[in-house]
């Protein structure tokens, strides 16, 4: 057992995927600036720049060839500096990398791994500041994982590069400098296994990436107000673990879904959707959403902070939840 | 004729056969679509056929070939059973992609033809990934992604000319210039549109136009820069001048551009011409082109019976092929 940060996990993942000489990484800044996110530090001196290749600022250009080579037998695994830079790579991704099964009849498959970096609280403004990984899991042929500490970063990563469909590998800016403990032993964590992070009686907060670490904080605080509250990581958005969320709540009888992303269209809505489709006779009162506020993030500190949910949102849609 | 391509009166009329076959492929889809037995997009090839045999048959098996929309050409010239084309077309579960994919999203993986891709300039990307996996590999292939003088305007043909040739990916880029972008022709569109294949210039790519209505033409200049790409020095690009006879679609009548242009581009019909020259230059008689027709026609006819016989794919299909195994 060791304790690492979110980052250094990434960078272990990334090291033990490389071992497959089919794998190769593509990015921007990935090699001698050693990535926006320092994540890829080191990696051009070890694997060598045939490997590690730094592209232009073409995102739809070098994540279509992550796809195509993908398509061609490799393993590419593709940086998108931020999840808003994606923007620019939507046609390949949506329209090419997940589409090729399907419409080739199975013939071709696209194992591309896309890594990105997702959220707001980084000051960068509304460009750099989405959440827009839902949109991704809203699509047949993709994958999505959101991880939220060190540990599950590893075991997804290790269970992305068994995927044979592309993957959105999503990051949170904010929590890359959080430390956690990973097991020495190589563990895989299967995609579809969301993770109970914090048992409790009284009430299910699900949520994922860095908002299941504000749901953490937020379920700390419930406890010494005599509130029990289960914490339900999704870790991954596709394929969603609706069993581990229906469990829960049948047994909870209360829910709150909590997500980064703007209200109307938010992945949670979903969630909220599987709750009362297959739980609705366990629940005793409405379940709550926490989103963030529906405008485009504002730079300026205490704007952006009262655009993002926090703790104490988390604990006030608890607290009314459970009728306090 | 470029050096080491000696071709045999044999060679000549297979590229003859191989023509006719698409050209009798389209105008059976053709009918096939007014019967409502093809439905959706229906994008013919027709006039166009001297570019796909010509730059196709210069390429080894193991070589990729991604295009674009109107793929049927390319397709067949990449040597697609009829059969499994034309059941695709008709949404048979039979078809290359089992019903999935229709007219504009052909595949067959097992001789490297990568997709028809209807997404206009999305094959680029594409075709840049299959060049480094081959480079990375080192194992030889190269990739020729056909394009349209429409996918010029999208971002991406730029992105991936740049990619390729910094990298030095083993990629033809293959520019049927038909003139039109669905109605529009490319004057309107394109501000640098009287030399396109300069455009590859820019981004240090050696390119050349030729006319893409000559088989022996297409074939020459695609050996040259084949051999420039396969030695590993990089991307090439060929713009080929050419004419789409019919309509963008079954859905257009072409009413956006005169009927004596059209006339002019027909009297140079490649498959016409080069019948004419091979019996002009008696490699093959007149007799004997008729009888590859009739042979071309019992097989595009039996295609269009396989397609009408075969089933259509069962509802449980519908999930099948979303995601692959874990």
């Amino acid at each position: 057992m060791a304790v690492i940060t979110y980052r250094e996990a990434v960078g272990r993942a990334l090291r033990e995927a490389l071992q497959d000489e089919r794998v190769f990484m593509m990015g921007e800044d990935i090699g001698r600036y050693g990535g926006a996110y320092a994540v890829t530090r080191g990696l051009l001196d070890e694997f060598g720049p045939e490997r590690i290749r730094e592209t232009p600022i073409a995102e739809s250009g070098f994540t279509g060839a992550g796809a195509g080579a993908a398509m061609a037998g490799m393993r590419p695994i593709v940086e998108l500096m931020t999840i808003n830079f994606s923007l620019l790579a939507m046609d390949q991704i949506i329209n090419h990398a997940a589409k090729v099964r399907y419409m080739s009849g199975g013939q071709l498959s696209c194992p591309l791994i896309v890594r990105t970096v997702t959220g707001g609280g980084a000051s960068v403004g509304a460009t750099h500041s989405q959440s827009l990984e839902g949109w991704f899991a809203a699509v047949p042929g993709i994958r999505v994982a959101v991880p939220s500490t060190p540990h599950d970063v590893l075991g997804l990563f290790r269970a992305a590069m068994l995927q044979e469909d592309p993957v959105m590998f999503v990051e949170h800016t904010l929590l890359y400098s959080t430390r956690g403990e990973v097991e020495d032993e190589p563990y895989v964590i299967p995609f579809g296994r969301a993770d109970i992070k914090r048992s409790g009686t009284d009430i299910t907060i699900a949520a994922y990436s860095r908002m299941a670490v504000v749901a953490m904080r937020a379920a700390e605080q419930l406890e010494s107000r005599g509130i029990s509250a289960e914490v339900v990581d999704l870790r991954t958005l596709s394929p969603l673990d609706s069993e581990t969320v229906v469990e829960s709540v049948r047994k909870t009888g209360h829910a709150v879904v909590v997500e980064e992303t703007w209200y109307t269209g938010g992945f949670g809505a979903t969630v909220v959707g599987l709750i009362q489709e297959r739980a609705f006779d366990y629940l005793n009162a409405p379940v709550g959403r926490v989103a963030g506020e529906e405008v485009p993030t504002p730079y300026s500190r205490y704007l952006e902070q009262a655009s993002i949910p926090d703790e104490a949102r988390v604990i006030q849609a608890v607290e009314a939840a459970l009728g306090r | 004729m470029a050096s080491g391509d000696k071709l045999d009166g044999a060679q000549l009329i297979d590229f003859y056969r191989r023509m006719l076959l698409i050209r009798v492929f389209e105008e059976r889809s053709a009918e096939q679509y007014m019967l409502g037995r093809i439905r959706g997009f229906l994008h013919l090839y027709n006039g166009e056929e001297a570019i796909a045999v010509g730059a196709i048959s210069s390429l080894q098996p193991t070589d990729y070939v991604v295009t674009h929309y109107r793929d049927h050409g390319h397709a067949l010239a990449k040597g697609m059973d009829p059969n499994a084309a034309m059941a695709e077309l008709f949404g048979k579960a039979t078809g290359c992609s089992k019903g999935k994919g229709g007219s504009m999203h052909l595949f067959d993986l097992e001789k490297r033809f990568m997709g028809g891709h209807a997404i206009v300039g999305g094959q680029l990307p594409l075709s840049t990934g299959f060049a480094l996996a081959s480079k990375l590999r080192g194992d030889g292939d190269i990739a020729l992604c056909f394009l349209g003088d429409g996918a010029i305007n999208e971002g991406e043909f730029h992105e991936s000319l740049n990619l390729a040739s910094l990298w030095k990916l083993p990629v033809l880029f293959f520019v049927e210039n038909n003139l039109y972008g669905m109605g529009a022709t490319v004057e309107q569109m394109l501000a640098f549109h009287d030399e396109i294949y300069k455009f590859a210039n820019g981004y240090k790519i050696p390119s050349v136009r030729i006319d893409g209505m000559d088989v022996l033409k297409v074939r020459e200049a695609t050996q040259e820069a084949i051999a420039h790409v396969r030695g590993g020095n990089g991307p090439f690009l060929i713009e080929a001048m050419a004419y789409r006879f019919r309509g963008h679609s079954m859905a257009d009548p072409a009413e956006y551009r005169a009927r004596s242009e059209e006339e002019r581009w027909r009297m140079r019909d490649p498959i016409t011409t080069f019948g004419a020259s091979l019996v002009d230059g008696g490699t093959a008689t007149q007799e004997e082109l008729d009888e590859i027709r009739t042979e071309v026609e019992e097989i595009i006819d039996a295609a269009v019976q396989f397609a009408e016989d075969s089933p259509f794919p069962e509802p449980e299909a519908l999930y099948d092929d979303v995601y692959g195994g874990m």
